[in-house]
């Protein structure tokens, strides 16, 4: 039993149906108590209660930047080893992560305003999560423009990769250009910087219940696109005979 | 190769080859700026690196949907993709005949144009230097974006939004090279990033691009 | 020893399969001429053969590098002229001399005029004169004689076969009676996929999708 048997498109569709509802209802519980725990505890003895925001934004922020390197990958892995549904799980991804993107900087920036002062700063964090944001504008775009899917998952294949490269280099380019000002690692464990327990707990809870959302709903699109390939199949089949 | 660096040159010097385009695009967009900004010279000053970087870009970007298109129309690709010559080095040849009619024309003028924006004198030799390390990347990431968008109908704003992201180290080192140096402060640093990014797209793009034209033509 | 074998050739357009099973082999001096209704595949057969896009099953035997392909479209730029044009062809091909191309496709008159300028036979004869300038054994060749007047075709018949004589090959997709000798004929609508045959899955998909 091969992890590439789920690469066939009836397998993972009867997979995929299986455990879809299992990690639905996980991801509504663990988001929705994560959130709310979130909301209980206690201000921050700087920030007040605004620092409760981070409940929203750091898992978002994660996932923004994780959902890229899923494509990254799944778009290797369709490049190398021509697996429809590896492609179409990318195809799937981009949309949520561009969502996510857009929570953390909106988040980022309701934040920002009573804290830093502003809405937007050029720092390095920022900075680099903008560009992320236009590559997955761009990536999104090529997938709608390219009429033939075995091509524009080839195209958009190639753009991820290219784009991973320089995604890397806007953002040491960007900590280059700029000082920053945002905060240090929310995870970090550097002794006198780890949050503490009070907050930290609740994090952990809202990034599982993101990473629970993150997989539903792309397991969601991914059934989607899937049955969209097979309709049209079907169709061209059909005016063929 | 050369052959096709020639041919590629006598076009875009021939009549409707849109050369002297881009240098146009840029003195217009240079001589916007001060209206926008105000005549302040000290405002235009401060902002004058980075007005010409953004400028020399957006130039660059006008004629980067001609590198393939049109070869792709008149079914020139399919011939040179069943040429002796690899793909890979036709899109080197290309984005080189690119960067000798749209780059080296814009790094001649930007000085030129930096006298509009008062720019500072002594920041005149950094930004030649910064414009020629970084501008044959923006040529070759352009010729990238132009492959992957060959054969769509709506291409060229398609183009502009794939290409401009991957623009931003570029524009972030060559930028700030030149501000430093009108800063009267030492830029090397920069520029060695530059040219590693410089570098780095001579290393990796013709194969990107080789392969987007490779499945753009079958 | 042949120059092109082709074993049970299978090509896709638009991710569906449409011809299959397509075998021939073509020795020095011989030709092959395909037939078939609009929309069979015939250009999708000879971009297989020139390398542009990948077959879906099937060997395709040639030398590397031995395939002139030529297309509907010329690949000619309007602002350099006759000679400009093919010069560069037979540069990139590593050939110096354009003279016997012109001269076989009745071009010398026309030597210096701009490629705008053309009639659309005479631009098609320039396109043509482009393959004697490749130096290339196997002509893959997409309805070469559109546009050309009746005079004009006879020329290019003619073309095609010193090419042959010479030891070459050609794969031609045409309508019209060349007169070559020899001439091996494929009528695609026999090697049409089968659309209920479990072998006409779209083609390039996982088996699994259909």
């Amino acid at each position: 039993m091969s992890i590439w048997e789920y690469a066939n498109p009836v397998k993972f569709m009867r997979l995929s149906g299986a455990i879809l509802p299992w990690v639905a209802a996980g991801a509504a519980i663990c988001t929705v108590a994560g959130l709310v725990w979130g909301v209980l505890t206690p201000p921050d003895y700087r920030q007040g209660a605004s620092v409760k925001i981070m409940f929203l934004h750091v898992p978002a922020a994660m996932m923004a930047i994780n959902i890229w390197l899923m494509m990254l990958v799944a778009s290797l892995i369709w490049l190398i080893r021509r697996h429809h549904v590896s492609a179409l799980a990318a195809k799937a991804a981009a949309p949520i992560g561009a969502v996510m993107t857009v929570i953390a900087l909106v988040t980022g920036a309701a934040w920002g305003q009573p804290t830093w002062g502003t809405w937007w700063e050029w720092d390095p964090r920022l900075t680099s999560f903008l560009v992320l944001f236009l590559f997955y504008i761009g990536y999104i775009a090529l997938w709608e423009a390219v009429e033939d899917p075995d091509s524009a998952a080839d195209l958009t294949g190639i753009l991820c990769l290219v784009g991973s490269v320089f995604a890397l280099i806007s953002r040491y380019a960007a900590m280059f250009w700029s000082q920053g000002i945002h905060q240090g690692s929310s995870l970090s464990v550097a002794p006198g910087e780890r949050m503490s327990a009070v907050y930290r707990y609740p994090l952990y809870l809202t990034m599982l219940g993101f990473f629970l959302l993150f997989l539903t709903l792309v397991l969601i699109r991914t059934r989607t696109e899937i049955r969209l390939r097979r309709t049209a199949a079907l169709q061209a089949r059909e005016a063929r005979q | 190769m050369i052959a096709l660096l020639l041919r590629d040159l006598r076009l875009a010097t021939r009549a409707g080859g849109g050369f002297g385009l881009g240098l146009g695009f840029f003195l217009i967009l240079c001589a916007l700026i001060p209206f926008g900004t105000g005549p302040d010279t000290d405002v235009l000053a401060s902002i004058a690196p980075g007005i010409l970087w953004v400028g020399a870009l957006l130039a660059c970007l006008l004629s980067l949907d001609r590198i393939f298109a049109l070869d792709f129309e008149d079914g020139s690709l399919d011939l040179i993709a069943t040429s002796p010559i690899p793909l890979e080095c036709a899109v080197i040849a290309k984005a080189a005949a690119h960067w000798l009619t749209s780059g080296l024309p814009l790094i001649v003028a930007a000085p030129l144009f930096g006298v509009l924006l008062q720019m500072p004198a002594a920041a005149n030799g950094w930004l030649v230097l910064s414009l020629l390390i970084g501008t044959p990347a923006l040529s070759l990431l352009g010729a990238f974006g132009a492959a992957l968008t060959v054969g769509l109908r709506r291409g060229g704003l398609l183009l502009s939004l794939l290409v401009l992201p991957l623009y931003v180290p570029t524009l972030i080192f060559g930028a700030e090279a030149t501000r430093r140096g009108a800063a009267g402060m030492d830029a090397s640093t920069p520029l060695v990033f530059l040219a590693a990014i410089t570098l780095l797209t001579v290393a990796l793009i013709p194969f990107a691009a080789a392969a987007a034209i490779r499945i753009n033509l079958r | 020893m042949s120059l092109l074998s082709v074993h049970d050739l299978a090509v896709a357009r638009g991710g569906m399969r449409a011809v299959e099973g397509v075998s021939f082999t073509l020795d020095a001096g011989q030709a092959l001429i395909l037939r078939g209704p609009n929309g069979i595949g015939k250009t999708t057969l000879l971009r297989c053969l020139a390398g542009l896009q990948p077959p879906v099953a099937g060997r395709i035997q040639m030398a590397p590098d031995s395939a002139a392909y030529a297309a509907h479209a010329d690949g000619l730029k309007s602002t350099l002229t006759v000679a400009e044009n093919l010069a560069f062809w037979a540069r990139i091909f590593d050939r110096a001399d354009i003279a016997p191309a012109l001269a076989a496709m009745n071009l010398q008159g026309l030597r210096d005029r701009a490629a705008a300028t053309l009639s659309a036979g005479q631009k098609r004869r320039l396109g043509l004169a482009r393959l004697l300038v490749t130096g290339r054994a196997v002509w893959l060749l997409d309805e070469p004689t559109i546009s050309l007047d009746a005079a004009s075709a006879a020329l290019f018949a003619d073309v095609v076969r010193s090419h042959l004589a010479q030891g070459g090959v050609t794969v031609i997709a045409t309508h019209i009676d060349l007169s070559l000798p020899q001439a091996q004929v494929i009528d695609l609508t026999e090697y049409r996929a089968n659309p209920g045959a479990p072998s006409a899955r779209p083609a390039g998909f996982n088996e699994a999708f259909a």
